[in-house]
């Protein structure tokens, strides 16, 4: 995925709050991602650590909240998870289903110091 | 010294969906129908693109905005060479468009004149699922020979299109592609989702799907 673009929305997003509740230093920033974005926590750790610098956010600690992918299934309300491919209900095998959860991504809130 | 929590809870790529709100008020004022294409690498777009500009060149004024990962002119090239207006994005290297270099491409377009603007995303199947741009739909080109497990692999970015297309129908007879298989994964996903299956080496299903182009453009009007 675009994991810099992420990283960058995800500093511009904190600074904006932090700023506005005058913080002098964010020291955690909390994260919602679900499982059906494909998003490699490593790698946005990896461009944080370079982006933040010097920003209210360096040496702030990502806190990565990863939601699973839950599937209901419309023909017998069976809820399951998945975890890389998606599947037909594996206990009537209907395709008749919807994703209950698991596209999250979002920033829930961050810790300041002020 | 006290953490103190300030609550936030925005979405990580709000300020894009911000811009492509912009951009979908922008073209509506203009009367521009629009449509977003995404497809991995070598599924057709630009091929699809050319068919659909042959086919309705005469019936309206399309414009065309290219998003490429680098400075090659190959499918701009190809698009002004029918006599369309064609902007060229150069992602630098970025794996998808978004809406920042759309508003940008735009500008370069004149939008007054134009009835329907196509824009081909960067061939990738992932990070364009995530990016609004601000068009009317998005569209998905799959292709036969990337095999029937696509929706299965990409869910997210089935989940996001309004219309899909199956290219490259005509090399069926050679592959291995359970249609029943791949339509399963696609209806988990996306319910009822319009479909054309089309080959844009043969012609087969391009008049379909050109009809119903033409009908969302005319009630865009």
């Amino acid at each position: 995925m675009h994991e810099l673009a992420v990283t960058e929305n995800i500093l511009i997003i904190s600074d904006k709050y932090a700023r506005e509740s005058h913080a002098v230093k964010v020291t955690k920033i909390n994260l919602v991602i679900g499982r059906l974005s494909s998003l490699v926590d490593d790698s946005v750790q990896f461009y944080w650590d370079i982006i933040s610098k010097d920003s209210l956010c360096q040496d702030a600690l990502l806190v990565f909240d990863r939601r699973p992918a839950i599937i209901s299934c419309y023909t017998c309300s069976n809820q399951y998870e998945i975890d890389n491919e998606l599947q037909p209900c594996p206990k009537c095998g209907s395709p008749d289903i919807f994703v209950q959860s698991g596209e999250e991504f979002y920033v829930d809130s961050i810790e300041i110091e002020k | 010294m006290n953490a103190i929590r300030v609550p936030i809870v925005e979405k990580i790529f709000s300020a894009n969906d911000q811009l492509a709100a912009q951009n979908r008020a922008l073209l509506a004022s203009k009367n521009v129908y629009s449509i977003n294409i995404m497809a991995s690498p070598g599924a057709g777009k630009t091929s699809l693109i050319l068919e659909t500009i042959k086919g309705l060149k005469d019936r309206m004024k399309i414009g065309v905005i290219e998003g490429d990962t680098a400075a090659v002119t190959i499918d701009a090239d190809k698009i002004t060479e029918v006599g369309m207006p064609a902007v060229q994005i150069n992602t630098g290297g970025d794996c998808h468009l978004d809406a920042v270099m759309v508003s940008g491409g735009m500008k370069q377009l004149p939008l007054e004149t134009i009835d329907l603007l196509i824009i081909e995303n960067v061939g990738n199947l992932v990070c364009p699922a995530a990016f609004d741009l601000g068009t009317n739909i998005n569209v998905l080109i799959a292709s036969v020979p990337e095999g029937d497990d696509k929706p299965y692999k990409y869910p997210a970015i089935y989940r996001g299109i309004d219309v899909l297309i199956l290219n490259k129908m005509d090399l069926m007879p050679y592959i291995k592609f359970r249609p029943e298989y791949f339509t399963q994964g696609v209806q988990m996903l996306n319910p009822g989702l319009t479909t054309f299956p089309v080959s844009c080496t043969t012609g087969e299903g391009i008049g379909e799907w050109l009809n119903w182009l033409e009908n969302q453009v005319k009630k865009n009007k």
